[in-house]
């Protein structure tokens, strides 16, 4: 995820000071992993030397979190050019798992096995999603919706995958 | 594998049950807890159905041995394998099971009246489910008059009404969308777990599945449960 254009988005909204800005990026993106303030300052330094964010006023005695930053018309730009570039989509060509798959298969080790207990695996996490889901607010429920769906896309893959293993072993070791 | 893990509600040990030549079940074993969702999953045609139908008594296995609370189901004789149904488990399908003369309130009181409650009784009972499963506006309608993930809240709360201790659903998400489906676990898992009432739950979405707290998978009639094969 790109800080510094969520940071900038942030601060579209109206100028804020530094601890404020970790404080509402925590909320809204944190999730598992909030910002160390070391981030915010080096972050906002960056943008600040691009000319994307300007220093509003420092109250009196402040350290760096009691600088206020606000958006520049640049810094608009970035995150309105940001915001329409599409993401890459994932690479999936290198999973670790088709890889034990096939390493099974070729030294004849029980490939079921190994798809069996990475189901188990999958649902754990998606048990805890779920769970995590159902109690949480809005933003818990739209980022586990989106952590639970690739999961289950990976199970989708795993399924069939498991059903036709004595083809797929004749295949690989022909 | 040994089976009746201690202190289990229902356990199978050796399920064997064949269609002609078709091996549906292959020695298929199973354990639930008290309080437990146990989801049952694999492949299609590898025999998830048979093994609900021969765990609820509704399907009697060739041979292997199924317990319900310390009592040998297979032993039991049709009239009382029907009571024990009747009295301690409940059921939640895919697709057609209310009745559709009756209004919705009617019936998840069904089961109620069937065992002998006042219509008074049984259908203040029906409406505080209906209102756990959130379709108690829907009370006065009929089946056909509503839509399905609405129909499956109110088959559920029918499954739940007389306060079972085993709760069996087939694909009970089946036929609904994604979100009405995981809502339709959400109310279902809830409300069991709010009455420590078990679940068997057969389904292929994984999603569905993660309301779980355990996965048996079956295939080609043998059951592995993963709690205990990691
Ligand atoms: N009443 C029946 N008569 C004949 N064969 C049957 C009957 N019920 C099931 N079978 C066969 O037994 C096997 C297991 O069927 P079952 O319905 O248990 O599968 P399932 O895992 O529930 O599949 P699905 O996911 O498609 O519902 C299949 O080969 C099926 O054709
Ligand atoms: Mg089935």
């Amino acid at each position: 995820m790109s800080i510094g254009h969520t940071l900038l988005g942030l601060l579209e909204s109206g100028p804020r000071h530094g601890y404020d800005l970790k404080r509402a990026f925590d909320e809204k993106f944190g999730h598992d992993r909030p910002l160390h303030y070391g981030q915010v300052y080096s972050t906002m330094s960056r943008l600040l030397k691009n000319g994307l964010v300007e220093v509003g006023g420092v109250e009196a005695g402040g350290g760096p979190e009691r600088k206020r930053y606000a958006i520049t018309d640049a810094g608009i730009t970035d995150v309105q050019r940001w915001l329409e570039t599409p993401q890459k989509p994932g690479e999936y060509l290198q999973s670790p798992l088709y890889t034990k798959v096939v390493l099974a298969l070729l030294t004849r080790r029980d490939a079921a096995k190994i798809l069996d207990v990475q189901r188990s695996e999958q649902l754990r996490g998606m048990r805890t999603l779920t769970d995590r889901k159902s109690k949480g607010d809005w933003a818990d429920q739209l980022i586990c919706d989106h952590a639970l769906s690739h999961l289950a896309a990976d199970l989708r893959w795993l399924e069939p995958t498991a059903a036709r293993l004595d083809k797929l072993r004749k295949a690989v070791t022909r | 594998m040994t089976t009746s893990p201690t202190g289990s509600l229902l356990a199978a040990h050796d399920l064997r049950k064949a269609y002609g030549p078709t091996r549906a079940l292959d020695g298929a074993e199973f354990s639930v807890h008290p309080g437990e969702v146990v989801a049952i999953m694999g492949p299609s045609g590898s025999g998830k159905s048979t093994l609900l139908h021969c765990l609820a008594g509704i399907v009697p296995p060739d041979s292997g041995s199924i317990t319900y609370n310390g009592r040998e189901l297979t032993a039991m004789s049709d009239a009382q394998r029907s009571a024990l149904r009747r009295s301690e488990f409940g059921f939640v399908f895919q697709f057609g099971q209310l009745v559709p003369e009756l209004t919705c309130v009617e019936n998840v009181a069904l089961p109620l009246r069937l065992n002998g409650s006042s219509r008074k009784d049984a259908e203040r009972t029906a409406r505080g489910w209906m209102a756990r499963l959130e379709v108690d506006d829907l009370t006065a309608k009929r089946p056909g008059e509503v839509s399905g993930g609405q129909g499956q809240r109110v088959a559920v709360a029918r499954a739940l009404v007389t306060g079972p201790r085993l709760l069996f659903a087939d694909e009970p998400t089946g036929a609904l969308d994604s979100s009405n489906g995981e809502r339709v676990m959400e109310l279902l898992t809830e409300a069991a777990r709010s009455t420590n009432a078990a679940v068997v739950l057969v389904t292929h979405e994984t999603r569905v599945a993660a309301y779980s707290d355990r996965e048996v998978v079956v295939r080609d009639g043998r059951s592995r449960d993963m709690e205990r094969a990691v």
